[in-house]
C-alpha cells in the first residue's frame, strides 16, 4: 500500500514575524523556514504504519518555490521513500494545493493520504478536507490515533469537548493533530542517506492545473497591541481590583 | 443576497457557534437561512427559528445526519448551494470539518476564521498565529466562510420567527461511518463559552497539580484550560488547549497560571477582557499582556486567591 505524505515549508514555529512597513505581507525574507509541525507528524504516523508492515512505499510531496526541495529532503531523512516537488513561485492557496495533489494522487494511486491539519502560516486548515471533496474520498481531521486494517482505517478524532471515532473505506484522508504521535530525530547517517533519493521536480502545468490564486489580500497590518497592565504586590489587591476596577466577579 | 449558515449543534440544541455564526451573516448584507442537517433535530431547528434575524431555517432529517459527519453535511450544503451569496458555518471542529469539502466542490476559495466582516466581499481574518490580520477580498461568486466566534457577539436566541421548511435529504456518502464518541463529562461551562476561565501551563509542574486550580474555577464557575505546553506534557486533555492550534477564546476574565505566554498561546486568549497572570518569572511574556500581575510562587498564590475570594 502507497501513501502520501504533502508537506509544507513554512516560517519556522519560533520565529516571530513582522508585518511589512508597507502592509503588502509579512516580511519573511532570512528567516528560519521548517517543516510545518503538523506535516512532520503526518510524515511520522506514515513511517510507523511502514515500519509496521502495513504501508509499502511513502511519498512526500510538497508545492512550491524551489527551496522546498530542501524541505523535501528533510521529509526523505525522516524515511520517505521519495519526494515529488511541484514547483511554482506563484502564492498558492489551500484549492490549488488540493487540486495540485489530487492531480498527483491520480497518477500515483495511493490507499492514503495524510497531511498535517494546518499549516502554521496561513492557519487555514482546508486542504486534507478539499483533497477529500475533490477525489470523492471519505476524511477523518484531526487524528489522535489511526488504525489501518481490514481494507479500512479507524480514526480517533479531536473533537470540540472529547473523541470521537470514525471508520473510513479505503482510499482516504487523513489529516493530522499534535496529540497522534511524537516525530522522530534526523539523523546524520539518514540525511546523508536522504541525498540519494530521488526526487521528481513537476510544474502545475505538467499537471494541468491552473493556480492562479482567487483571494486578493487587500492589505496586511498589526493586530491591536494590548498594552500591559500593572502588578499587584498581593492577592487582596488583586481581588480589590478584579471586584471594584475591573468589574468582571 | 442570501447568507446559508450551517447549524452546528447535536439534534436536541443549537451550539452557541451557531449564533455567532448568524452575526456575521447578518453582516454579510442579506437575508440569512440556517441549514440544519441532523436526525430527529427538531428541536435543534426550532431553536434556530428562533434566533433574531434568521428568514429561514432547512431542515434536512434523515439517520446518516446523526453524526455531523462531513460527508454527508457538506453533500447537503451543496445541493442547496446555488441560491446563496455566501456559506457559512462555525470554525470550530465541526464547520472545519465540513466547509472546505463544500468550497471545493464549488471550485471557490475559503475564507478561514474571519474575525471581521468589512464589506460582502472583505473580510479581516488572522495569519501567523495571530501575529498579522489580512484584510481579504474575495471575486468568488460564493463566498465561502468560517467564522471565529470570539470576533462578532452571539445574535440573541429569541425574537426570531423564521419560517421552517424541510429540504430532500442527500443520499449517504456510504463511505465513512460513526463509530463511537466519548465525551469528557464535566460540570463545568465548555470552554468557548465561558465568561472566566482558569488556565493552566507548564509551570503547574503535573497533571496531579492541575487539582490546585479546581477551587478557584469552581468558586468563579469558571471553565478549565491549559497551554499547549501542559497539553504536550501530557498534564492535561488536548481539548483543554487554548491557543493557536487549540481553542480561541475570548472570556471576561482570563486567569492564566505558570504560562509563561507563548505567542502560540497569547493567540487563543489576548482577546479576553481581562486578563490575570501568576507567575514566578517576573519576566514572562504573559505579564506583556496582562492587566494584572502577580508575581510568586503558584503554589502559594491560588490556595490565597480561593481564600481572599471567600
Amino acid at each position: 500500500m502507497k501513501v502520501l505524505v504533502p508537506i509544507k515549508r513554512v516560517v519556522d514555529y519560533n520565529v516571530k514575524v513582522r508585518v511589512k512597513s508597507d502592509g503588502s505581507g509579512v516580511d519573511i525574507a532570512n528567516v528560519k523556514m521548517s517543516m510545518n509541525p503538523f506535516d512532520e507528524i503526518a510524515l511520522e504516523e506514515a513511517m510507523r504504519l511502514k515500519e509496521a508492515g502495513k504501508v509499502t512505499e511513502v511519498v512526500a510531496i510538497s508545492c512550491g518555490v524551489s527551496q522546498c526541495q530542501e524541505t523535501l529532503r528533510t521529509g526523505m531523512a525522516i524515511g520517505a521513500d521519495r519526494g515529488i516537488l511541484v514547483e511554482t513561485t506563484v502564492e498558492l492557496e489551500p484549492l490549488a494545493v488540493a487540486k495540485l495533489l489530487k492531480a498527483l494522487a491520480d497518477k500515483e494511486q495511493p490507499q492514503l493520504i495524510i497531511l498535517g491539519k494546518q499549516a502554521i502560516d496561513d492557519d487555514s486548515n482546508q486542504t486534507g478536507q478539499m483533497l477529500a471533496a475533490l477525489l470523492g474520498w471519505p476524511q477523518a481531521t484531526f487524528a489522535s490515533k489511526v488504525v489501518l486494517e481490514d481494507g479500512k482505517v479507524t480514526v480517533t478524532r479531536e473533537v470540540d469537548g472529547g473523541l470521537e471515532t470514525l471508520a473510513l473505506s479505503l482510499p482516504a484522508i487523513v489529516t493530522t493533530d499534535l496529540r497522534l504521535n511524537e516525530p522522530r530525530y534526523v539523523t546524520l547517517p539518514n540525511i546523508m542517506k536522504a541525498k540519494k533519493k530521488q526526487l521528481d521536480v513537476v510544474k502545475p502545468e505538467d499537471l494541468g492545473v491552473d493556480v492562479t490564486p482567487r483571494l486578493k489580500t487587500l492589505k496586511v497590518v498589526e493586530p491591536a497591541k494590548r498594552s500591559a497592565g500593572i502588578k499587584v504586590p498581593d492577592v487582596a489587591t488583586l481581588v480589590a481590583k478584579l471586584r471594584n476596577e475591573a468589574k468582571v466577579i | 443576497m442570501v447568507a446559508l449558515v450551517i447549524a452546528e449543534h447535536d439534534n436536541a440544541s443549537l451550539k452557541g457557534s451557531t449564533h455567532h455564526t448568524v452575526t456575521a451573516a447578518v453582516q454579510c448584507g442579506g437575508e440569512v437561512h440556517v441549514l440544519v442537517a441532523g436526525a430527529n433535530c427538531g428541536a435543534a431547528a426550532a431553536a434556530a427559528a428562533q434566533i433574531a434575524g434568521v428568514a429561514k431555517v432547512l431542515v434536512a432529517d434523515a439517520a446518516h445526519f446523526a453524526d455531523g459527519l462531513a460527508e454527508n453535511v457538506a453533500e447537503q450544503a451543496l445541493a442547496l448551494a446555488g441560491a446563496y451569496s455566501h456559506i457559512l458555518a462555525p470554525a470550530t471542529a465541526y464547520g472545519k470539518n465540513i466547509l472546505p469539502r463544500v468550497a471545493a466542490k464549488l471550485d471557490v476559495a475559503q475564507i478561514s476564521e474571519i474575525t471581521k466582516v468589512d464589506a460582502p466581499d472583505t473580510f479581516e481574518r488572522p495569519i501567523y498565529a495571530g501575529n498579522a490580520i489580512a484584510y481579504v477580498q474575495s471575486s468568488d461568486k460564493i463566498k465561502v466562510i468560517t467564522v471565529r466566534s470570539t470576533g462578532f457577539d452571539a445574535a440573541a436566541s429569541t425574537g426570531g420567527s423564521a419560517t421552517t421548511e424541510n429540504v430532500t435529504a442527500v443520499a449517504d456518502s456510504g463511505k465513512s461511518s460513526f463509530v463511537g464518541r466519548e465525551l469528557a463529562k464535566s460540570d463545568r461551562p465548555e470552554l468557548t463559552a465561558a465568561k472566566i476561565i482558569v488556565s493552566g501551563g507548564r509551570g503547574m509542574g503535573s497533571g496531579d497539580n492541575f487539582k490546585i486550580l479546581e477551587p478557584l474555577a469552581d468558586r468563579l464557575g469558571a471553565a478549565m484550560g491549559a497551554s499547549r505546553a501542559a497539553v504536550d506534557a501530557g498534564f492535561v486533555p488536548n481539548d483543554w488547549q487554548v491557543g493557536q492550534t487549540g481553542k480561541i477564546v475570548a472570556p471576561t476574565l482570563y486567569i492564566a497560571v505558570g504560562i509563561s505566554g507563548a505567542i502560540q498561546h497569547l493567540a487563543g486568549m489576548k482577546d479576553s477582557k481581562t486578563i490575570v497572570a501568576i507567575n514566578k518569572d517576573p519576566e514572562a511574556p504573559i505579564f506583556s499582556v496582562a492587566d494584572y500581575g502577580i508575581v510568586g510562587d503558584l503554589f502559594e498564590v491560588v490556595p490565597q486567591l480561593v481564600k481572599e475570594l471567600g
